[in-house]
C-alpha cells in the first residue's frame, strides 16, 4: 500500500515541480499582495484617538472627556480583549468610569501619551494603569491572512482541478485498472499537496517576514501544526468537490462558491468584529476563519496550545468529515 | 480439465437509453490471442471494460481463473485502453516507473522499455511522442506487471500503416511469451494476423465465434472473383450469378469457379484484370454484420 501511495505521490510532485508557470505563480502572488497591501494601508496615521470605554453606563457617554474633539469612544465589555488590543495600540487609551475613574495607557504609544494628557485635563484624579506593547501594523495583521488565502487557493484549486483533469483525460480510469485503491490515490494527492503547501508557506513566511520585519509572538511548532491541520482541512474540502464531477464549469463554479465567501468573510483583509452576529457565525464555519483566528492568536498574541485547541479540533474534525465524504463519493471515470 | 483463464457468462450491460451488451457468453483459454470484432457501436469496448472490472455489468458474470474479478485479477491484468492520457511533465521512464510502483510483481522498468523499443526515448517527455510511440508507451505500461492476461482495446486505431505493422510485431513477440491476449479491433487484417480465436459482435450480441479459419470454412464454401466495375457490362448483370457491388469492383461469389468463368467469357466480360481470391475475415465480417450504413 505504502509503495503504491509513494509512486503516485512522487509522480504528482514531479508533475507540479516541472510546471514552472504554476510554481512561480504560487510563490509570486502572495509576495506581491503583502507588499502591495502594506504600501496601500501602511503608515497612515489615524485621525482620531480611539478610546475604549469599559462597561459604560449610558450616562457616562456624556462625560466631557468623551466629547473632546478627536476622541472616538468605543464601548467595550470584555476587559481582557480590550487590554490585548491596547497592547497592540489598536486603542490609544482604555478607560473605566464609575467609582473612581481608572484608565490604562500603553506607554510605548505616542498617541497614548497625548490622549492621556487630554483625559487628565478632564479627570485629574484618574487612576493610571500602564501597559506596554508595540503597535500592531496593518501589515502584521494582514500577513497571516495572505498566507492563509494562498493556502486556501492552493488547497482547493490545486487539488480540485488536478483530480478533475485526471478524470477527464482518462488517467484516473487507467489507474483504476491497477491495484491502486481510491483511498491510496486520494491519500497520495493529499500528501503531495500538503508537502507542497507546507514548503511554499514556509518559504513565504520566512521571505515575506524578513521583508516586512515580522516577528511571531508565538511558538513556531504550534504554528506549524496549525498550518498542517488548516491545509489538510482545505485540501479535503477541495477533494469533496472534485470527487465526483466531470464538468470544468461545474467544478470551477463550486470552487468559486467556496472560495469567495471565505475570501470576504474569513477575515483575510479586515476583522469581522462589528459585523452582524449571523455573519460571524457563518464565517466561523469556514476552515479558513478557524485557521486565521488561531494563526493571529499565535503570531500576534503568543497564544498557546490550550487557547487554540478548539480551532485545531475543528480543523481536524472537518478534515475527517470532508475526507470521508470525498472517499465515499469518489468516481474514477466519467459516468 | 482446467478452468479457462477468463469466462464471460450471460453478460448484459444496459444504459438508460440502450442495451450495449445483450447476453454475451464466451471463454478465453490460457495462452491464446482472442479477438473481439465488430463494427463501431457493436458493444466490444463495453464488453471488454466489464471484463477488465472497469464497468459493472447489469447482469451476468466475468470469472478469472474460475473466480469473480478481485485483487488477484488487478495484479495479473495488463490493460491498454482505447484512449488514455498520462500525467503531464513525466518522461517515458517515469510514466512506466509510476505504474511499476502500483504492482507487487512485475518486470524491471528497463526491460519493459527495451521490449517496447522505448529505451532510446526513455528521457523524452511523454507528451512529445508520436502516435505510434505513444501506443508503445501505453503497451509498456500494460506490460509492466508482467501480466497473465493483456487487454488491447483497438490498439492500432489512428496509427499509420508502418506504426501499425510495428505494433503488430510487438504483439507477436508478446504472444510468443505465451501471454493470453484479448484484442478488440475493427481491422480484420489485424485480427487475421494475430488472433487464434475470434468472436464477431454486432448490436450487443455475438454473431459468430471460433478460430478464423474454421469460421471462414463454415461460412464460405465459395471463392470470390473480383472484376473491375468498368470491365463489367450492364448486360452481364442479368446473368445467374451472386453479385455484390463495391466501390470500384463487382464481386462474384461462387462454388463453381470453372463454370462461372465460362459464363463470364460467354457474356464477353474481359477477364484480363480478374482476380480470384479466397474469402477473408473482412468478407465474413461484412456478411455477418451487413454492409448498410448504420444510423
Amino acid at each position: 500500500m505504502i509503495r503504491r501511495l509513494l509512486s503516485v505521490f512522487h509522480a504528482r510532485n514531479l508533475e507540479f515541480l516541472r510546471d514552472r508557470g504554476t510554481l512561480i505563480f504560487t510563490l509570486l502572488l502572495p509576495v506581491t499582495l503583502v507588499i502591495g497591501m502594506s504600501f496601500v494601508f501602511g503608515g497612515k496615521p489615524r485621525p482620531l484617538f480611539k478610546v475604549g470605554v469599559l462597561d459604560a453606563p449610558a450616562a457616562e457617554h456624556t462625560h466631557p472627556f468623551l466629547s473632546e474633539k478627536y476622541v472616538q469612544p468605543v464601548p467595550l465589555t470584555d476587559r481582557a480583549e480590550a487590554l490585548r488590543k491596547l497592547t497592540h495600540q489598536q486603542f490609544d487609551l482604555l478607560v473605566e468610569f464609575g467609582g473612581g475613574t481608572r484608565y490604562w495607557v500603553n506607554t510605548d504609544s505616542p498617541k497614548g501619551y497625548v490622549v492621556e494628557k487630554l483625559l487628565l485635563a478632564d479627570e485629574p484624579g484618574a487612576q493610571r494603569e500602564p501597559v506596554t506593547g508595540q503597535a500592531l501594523r496593518y501589515v502584521d495583521w494582514l500577513f497571516p491572512g495572505i498566507l492563509g488565502m494562498n493556502m486556501m487557493f492552493s488547497c482547493l484549486f490545486g487539488v480540485g482541478y488536478v483530480v478533475l483533469r485526471y478524470r477527464k483525460s482518462g488517467f484516473l480510469k487507467r489507474l483504476h485498472a491497477t491495484p491502486l485503491s481510491a483511498f491510496e490515490f486520494l491519500a497520495a494527492q493529499v500528501l503531495s499537496r500538503l508537502t507542497l503547501i507546507v514548503v511554499v508557506t514556509l518559504i513565504l513566511y520566512l521571505g515575506i517576514g524578513a521583508i516586512i520585519h515580522f516577528h511571531s509572538a508565538g511558538n513556531a511548532a504550534l504554528l506549524g501544526l496549525l498550518a498542517l491541520l488548516g491545509a489538510l482541512s482545505m485540501i479535503a474540502l477541495g477533494l469533496t468537490v472534485a470527487a465526483r464531477f466531470s464538468s470544468e464549469e461545474l467544478v470551477g463554479g463550486l470552487l468559486n462558491l467556496l472560495t469567495w465567501p471565505m475570501m470576504l468573510l474569513s477575515g483575510i483583509w479586515y476583522s469581522l468584529e462589528g459585523s452582524p452576529r449571523w455573519v460571524q457565525w457563518v464565517a466561523h464555519l469556514f476552515p479558513l476563519t478557524q485557521l486565521l483566528d488561531a494563526a493571529r492568536a499565535v503570531m500576534l498574541d503568543g497564544a498557546g496550545l490550550a487557547q487554540i485547541a478548539p480551532n485545531l479540533l475543528y480543523l481536524a474534525a472537518t478534515t475527517l468529515v470532508f475526507l470521508a465524504f470525498g472517499a465515499w463519493s469518489f468516481r474514477w471515470r466519467i459516468d | 480439465m482446467t478452468a479457462p483463464l477468463i469466462e464471460v457468462r450471460d453478460l448484459i450491460k444496459q444504459y438508460p437509453s440502450t442495451t450495449a451488451v445483450d447476453g454475451v457468453s464466451f471463454t478465453v483459454p490460457e495462452g491464446i490471442c482472442f479477438g473481439l470484432l465488430g463494427p463501431n457501436g457493436a458493444g466490444k469496448t463495453t464488453t471488454v471494460e466489464v471484463m477488465e472490472g472497469i464497468l459493472p455489468p447489469t447482469s451476468g458474470d466475468v470469472l478469472y481463473r474460475g473466480e469473480p474479478l478481485g485483487p488477484r485479477f488487478r495484479e495479473d491484468a495488463g490493460i491498454l485502453f482505447q484512449k488514455t492520457a498520462l500525467q503531464d511533465h513525466l518522461t517515458v521512464r517515469q510514466c512506466v516507473a509510476l505504474f511499476r510502483g502500483l504492482y507487487t510483481h512485475g518486470l524491471d522498468v528497463e526491460e519493459v522499455l527495451r521490449i517496447c523499443a522505448l529505451d532510446t526515448l526513455a528521457r523524452r517527455d511523454a507528451r512529445k511522442l508520436s502516435g505510434g510511440q505513444q501506443q508503445r508507451l501505453l503497451l509498456a505500461i500494460a506490460l509492466v506487471n508482467d501480466p497473465a492476461v493483456l487487454f488491447l482495446d483497438e490498439p492500432t486505431t489512428g496509427l499509420d500503416p508502418q506504426a501499425r505493422r510495428n505494433f503488430w510485431q510487438l504483439v507477436e513477440s508478446i504472444k510468443a511469451r505465451r501471454k493470453t491476449i484479448i484484442l478488440t479491433t475493427h481491422y480484420m487484417e489485424e485480427a487475421e494476423l494475430l488472433c487464434d480465436c475470434v468472436a464477431i459482435m454486432d448490436r450487443g450480441r455475438i454473431v459468430a465465434q471460433g478460430p478464423p479459419r474454421r469460421l471462414l470454412r463454415e461460412h464460405f464454401a465459395e471463392v470470390l472473383l473480383e472484376v473491375p466495375r468498368a470491365d463489367f457490362p450492364d448486360a452481364a448483370r442479368s446473368l445467374p450469378l451472386k453479385l455484390i457491388d463495391t466501390s470500384d469492383r463487382v464481386e462474384i461469389t461462387t462454388h463453381d469457379l470453372e463454370g462461372t468463368l465460362r459464363t463470364l467469357l460467354a457474356a464477353h466480360v474481359p477477364l484480363t484484370n480478374l482476380r480470384v481470391r479466397p474469402p477473408n475475415l473482412e468478407d465474413l465480417f461484412l456478411e455477418l454484420t451487413g454492409k448498410e450504413l448504420r444510423p
